[in-house]
């Protein structure tokens, strides 16, 4: 039960992320009828703005955005948008509108050609000097490279449903590495608890966190606990302290924050097309450009529209991504493929060109993925293989379902084949 | 000053001619009707004058050069093109595609005054407003696209065989409904394979053969000649 819920938070989470990616290949499919293969090069860039905006926030100007000003996290995701969306702009104008009334395999191929371009771009190495100061030394490097990086840190490392069981004044125990409470404490099997308290060490005042390493038990006040890391009684003595529990399911702050600006977005995409006149327009685009433009529509105005709204979309899910993974991948790293390739899978389960039916392959996907690595390594070792088998065919389990909707419902989960009456 | 002017017009789809060298005008508040067999070149010619295809020659719309100007600019400066297979969106309601009729209006209470008195001139479609447009009958779907043309308020409607697969008394009605449109001061460029219906409606004809003018005169005239009657009436 544990397992199965764990594993939801993480497909809900990263099924949020998917969906946002599907929409935007969903979009650009509805309007051009073409698979824009740069998108998922988009998301990468978003992600490497993401680190290089963090950087200088937190390097350059001293901001640590996981304490105040809390709108650091959110200046960045506003210039990752812009980044984005600037390019997918151009790539637009320059790439794909001159080949507006080409045949789509044209089309198609032209955007293979982005998709390789930026990744190449983005493999120029990080040492490549862009500027340098009178002396010849370098002011400004490219932020990417061939070198993966890691994130700093954009929001608090923050579980938001456990329980703060007591709070009390800690003593030290009879020898380091022990200490002892001033109230009862049952522990419950297979529950973490840990022990938060603040200790001036050098001056300073310190956040410190013990574990409990004691197994299931009940504990009258005074009892030994062993503690991880080990402090001596003297380090302890006498501070007040917080006695805190970890949930079964931890919900963590950053996958809250995934799926509640995902939500926010796709409810605003929804209400854009189909409760406004600009939607009204995209929807008339997609059924049929020329008579879309027989009502008046500025056709050129709504692609590019469609494609910047496209590629910002894709923008926040790279901004959310490195929040959850902070290992980032070198833009050419074929785990940035993989990823954009299962959110344009989404959108062909869901029926490509339906933005609801993104949303839905985007979250299906991402519980194949998690709930097939979760059951699929059970089933394979009770077949007798291996551990780990069954966890390395997550991608084969996705795929697989986009065989079979491919096969059962060609047209998608929600599309639907549509016929003009003539 | 008529209110349409093709001089010279031609269009070439690649090394094919599909229409060659015309020219006719139209004058405020008649009706005209482009006539001949498929593939004369009445379509193609109505979707030069919208924008839809770059001729060449000229055409002069209200006074002003508009030759391969965009539909949507065109749109608004009142020349509406009700394409042919009419265009209908059938992805959307009948509602929402009235509502792109008024995509370029910001005219509210206008718009709303518009929107009862096609329900009026098609009582039909009022029945229908929350049904998706694809499910209307062919008749239905025409009426909803002359509706919608007539919302964006045009001063020149291009008709790109409104009778096209239509039953023989949908087809009266709707030349009855284009007399309408005419009377209330909208001028009519009409393309129609429904020669006979054609002729009783219109002011002035241009019989297209291959791509080029054949015969060209007041519609009464051309209704009565024989090289009409015979080619086109079938009698």
């Amino acid at each position: 039960m544990t397992e199965l819920l764990q594993t939801l938070t993480t497909t809900i989470a990263v099924g949020s992320l998917y969906a946002l990616l599907a929409l935007g290949y969903t979009l650009v499919y509805g309007v051009l009828k073409f698979i824009n293969f740069a998108h998922s090069d988009i998301f990468v860039l978003g992600a490497w703005t993401t680190f290089t905006a963090a950087n200088v926030l937190t390097d350059r100007l001293g901001i640590n955005p996981t304490q105040s000003p809390w709108w650091g996290a959110v200046l960045i995701l506003l210039l990752t948008i812009a980044v984005c969306a600037t390019v997918g702009y151009l790539i637009e104008r320059f790439a794909y509108r001159p080949l507006r009334k080409a045949p789509r395999l044209n089309v198609l191929i032209t955007a293979i050609g982005v998709s390789l371009l930026l990744q190449n771009l983005g493999q120029l190495n990080g040492r490549v000097t862009v500027a340098t100061d009178k002396d010849g030394r370098p002011t400004a490097t490219l932020p990417f490279g061939s070198t993966p990086r890691s994130m700093p840190p954009l929001l608090p490392d923050l579980v938001l449903n456990e329980t703060v069981l007591s709070q009390g004044t800690l003593a030290g125990g009879t020898q380091r590495g022990l200490v002892k409470l001033d109230q009862p404490l049952t522990m419950l099997d297979g529950r973490t608890y840990r022990i938060e308290f603040t200790r001036t060490a050098d001056g300073q005042p310190r956040r410190e966190v013990l574990a409990l390493t004691a197994t299931a038990g009940t504990f009258p006040p005074g009892t030994d606990l062993a503690t991880q890391p080990r402090r001596s009684p003297a380090e302890v003595d006498g501070l007040p302290y917080s006695l805190i529990r970890s949930p079964r399911v931890p919900i963590m702050l950053v996958d809250v924050v995934i799926v509640a600006v995902a939500i926010t977005l796709m409810l605003g995409l929804e209400f854009l097309v189909f409760r406004t006149r600009l939607g009204r327009a995209m929807r008339a685009l997609s059924f049929n450009i020329e008579n879309a433009a027989l009502m008046g529509i500025n056709v050129n105005a709504v692609i590019s529209f469609t494609f910047v709204l496209g590629t910002a979309l894709a923008a926040a899910a790279a901004f959310l991504y490195p929040l959850k993974y902070p290992g980032l991948n070198q833009p050419a790293h074929q785990i940035w493929v993989l990823l954009g390739l299962k959110a344009f899978i989404a959108a062909v389960v869901g029926g490509i060109g339906n933005i609801r039916g993104a949303v839905l392959g985007g979250f299906l996907i991402a519980g194949i993925e998690f709930f097939g690595t979760l059951y699929g390594d059970k089933l394979f070792i009770s077949l007798g293989a291996r551990p780990g088998l069954g966890t390395s065919l997550a991608d084969v389990y996705v795929f697989s379902i986009l065989i079979l909707v491919l096969l059962v419902k060609p047209n998608g989960l929600l599309g639907s084949p549509v016929k003009e009456k003539v | 000053m008529p209110l349409l002017k093709v001089e010279n017009l031609s269009v070439r789809y690649g090394s094919i001619r599909a229409v060659t060298d015309i020219s006719f005008s139209i004058e405020q508040g008649e009706i005209l009707t482009l006539i001949g067999a498929n593939g004369a070149g009445k379509t193609t010619t109505l979707r030069a004058v919208s924008g839809m295809l770059k001729p060449t020659g000229s055409v002069h719309f209200n006074g002003h050069n508009i030759t391969g100007t965009r539909p949507d600019i065109l749109l608004r400066q009142g020349l509406v093109h009700c394409p042919e297979g009419r265009g209908i969106f059938s992805n959307m309601t009948v509602l929402e595609n009235l509502e792109l009729g008024t995509f370029t209006r910001h005219d509210n209470e206008q718009i709303h005054h518009d929107m009862q008195s096609m329900f009026t001139l098609f009582p039909r479609i009022k029945e229908r407003l929350k049904q998706n447009a694809g499910t209307l009958s062919g008749g239905e779907q025409q009426m909803l696209a002359i509706a919608r043309a007539l919302l964006a308020r045009p001063k020149l409607l291009l008709l790109d065989e409104p009778s096209l697969g239509l039953a023989p008394q949908l087809v009266q009605t709707i030349f009855k409904i284009i007399r309408e449109i005419n009377e209330q001061g909208v001028t009519i460029l009409l393309v129609e394979q429904n020669a006979h219906m054609a002729l009783q409606v219109a002011h002035h004809a241009v019989v297209l053969e291959t791509g080029s003018i054949a015969m060209t005169g007041p519609a009464s005239e051309l209704a009565k000649s024989d090289a009409v009657r015979k080619a086109y009436l079938g009698c």
